[in-house]
């Protein structure tokens, strides 16, 4: 049996004045695009920091694409990538300058031709020259997902990746990203806000709630259980809802 | 792709990254080479002032401008590891370093390599002017030159990792502290003037610097000609055990900020 591309267990993060992640427990299958979902300190961007290596838990165990990612991390971060729309690249170096550094970092050995088949797929090959800094949102974002996309990542994290992007940017990218995973049966774990995102990319949502996971299931499953029309209206009934109504699941 | 262990291409990449920003705005290649050729100048007309009104300086003409020189090293290694650190710090691009393969110790590994390469880029062409201008060539020094200079340059590492472990502990608003912490050292590491005309207290807190050494030895090849290997080695091995401290501070305050989560927020 092929163990799941993330599992999570009795995860824990705390800080000396708060729980930002109060015992979570979940998997992502391989080749899944899935979500974090929850409002704002919910903990969703801490999950994602831990599964990236770049925050230590507290307590609880992280298997990421077989190794243990707190004991051997190095193992797994050359198979896995992030992107965040709030994590800009470098801004005095051009874009090709931040390409080639981090396609040096992954070891990728034909780094130009890399680059140039992502420019093109991206359609960021107009301003490779200029610095990141100079870029609009929707560039950003686009040379973002490049970056992220160097090693050719089969776990790809995504915070926010369509936020502070118009709608038509924001639909190409969404595309692009189903394109991805059906081309190279990557898994998609992302955190994000835009319902209609998640409902259109995603297989499975962990809703969570105050650093714990309240729900879970396919976006038709849970619109269903708690009888709405949208995943936006569950989002809402499960931000306003009180603590008791909403017991953590395992 | 080497998934396991040190990596020389990943260390080219950081370098790389720091040379592309040194090559990115040419008023800060400029800088470099400024400040140390500015120092030379006014200190070698002090010297020439000072060759016809002392004798004590007119027995080796070239004492203050070499003290200025070397003291550049140590002041330049330890601002240029600390300068390519804060180019991530403002870059806010820890969170994208860390998420790579890129171990610490590489990363430390091309802090140190471009600090060696900012030091050559201001020293040199300071040192090249000062022999049409005064005459005078630290190169004539000959072997302890390169002694003095690496003891020098390894001390500025130790103090710029430190530096930059305590930026990672307190945040940027500890920024200040990778400009003006080495000047502390400037009074009791005997660059001007002999050891012997600091109080005795202090003089055994100025024995405790690498520094202190480098520069009696430097007095004692320019004046003597006697080239002093007991304080190469004493200096070499305070070296050994700073560098150590230095480099466990920042590896652990890079540990800490993972434990406390700033990484990922860590900027202006």
């Amino acid at each position: 049996m092929v163990e799941p591309a993330v599992t999570v267990q009795n995860l824990v993060k705390r800080y000396a004045s708060a729980v930002a992640v109060d015992g979570i427990s979940f998997a992502v299958g391989r080749g899944v695009t899935a979500a974090l979902l929850g409002g704002n300190g919910a903990g969703k961007t801490t999950t994602l920091s831990i599964l990236l290596g770049l925050l230590l838990p507290t307590a609880g165990k992280v298997r990421v694409l077989g190794e243990d990612m707190l004991r051997h991390r190095y193992r797994v971060l050359p198979r896995m990538n992030f992107s965040s729309p709030f994590v800009d690249l470098p801004h005095r170096l051009t874009v090709r300058q931040n390409l080639l550094i981090y396609a040096r970092l992954y070891g990728l050995p034909k780094r130009r031709e890399r680059i140039e088949s992502l420019a093109e797929d991206l359609q960021i090959g107009e301003f490779l020259e200029r610095p990141a800094g100079k870029l609009s949102a929707g560039q950003k974002t686009r040379v973002a997902l490049a970056k992220a996309l160097l090693n050719e990542p089969e776990l790809l994290l995504l915070d926010e990746p369509t936020a502070s992007l118009d709608p038509d940017t924001g639909d190409w990218v969404r595309g692009y990203l189903e394109g991805y995973r059906t081309r190279t049966g990557a898994t998609i774990l992302m955190a994000s806000h835009n319902m209609a995102e998640v409902e259109r990319l995603c297989s499975e949502v962990m809703m969570m709630k105050a650093g714990r996971v309240v729900d879970r299931g396919s976006p038709a499953a849970l619109i269903d259980r708690y009888g709405r029309t949208n995943l936006e209206e569950v989002f809402l009934h499960i931000a306003r809802g009180s603590r008791a109504e909403l017991e953590p699941v395992s | 792709m080497n998934r396991r262990g040190f990596s020389t291409g990943r260390v080219w990449a950081m370098l790389l990254r720091y040379l592309y920003l040194l090559r990115s705005s040419w008023p800060r290649t400029v800088e470099l080479t400024y400040w140390p050729t500015l120092q030379m100048l006014i200190w070698g007309f002090m010297s020439q002032f000072l060759y016809v009104n002392s004798s004590y300086v007119f027995r080796a003409f070239g004492v203050l401008l070499a003290a200025v020189m070397l003291w550049d090293v140590l002041f330049r290694g330890q601002l240029g590891l600390s300068m390519s650190f804060l180019e991530e710090m403002w870059a806010r691009n820890l969170g994208h370093l860390f998420v790579t393969p890129l171990r610490p110790y590489e990363w430390v590994l091309s802090l140190l390599s471009m600090s060696l390469i900012r030091v050559l880029l201001g020293i040199v062409p300071a040192a090249l002017l000062a022999i049409p201008f005064y005459h005078y060539s630290i190169f004539s020094m000959g072997l302890p030159l390169v002694a003095f200079f690496a003891v020098l340059l390894v001390m500025g590492w130790a103090l710029g990792m430190a530096i930059c472990g305590l930026i990672l502990r307190q945040g940027m608003g500890a920024e200040g502290l990778a400009w003006t912490v080495v000047f502390t050292l400037s009074p009791i590491s005997a660059v001007y003037y002999p050891v012997s005309i600091l109080p005795g207290w202090l003089q055994h807190v100025s024995w405790a610097l690498p520094s202190t050494y480098v520069f009696e030895g430097m007095r004692a090849v320019l004046f003597s000609g006697v080239f002093r290997a007991d304080y190469l080695f004493t200096a070499l091995a305070l070296d050994v055990f700073y560098v150590t401290l230095g480099a466990v501070a920042f590896l652990f305050a890079i540990h800490d900020a993972r434990r406390r989560g700033a990484l990922l927020q860590m900027g202006e």
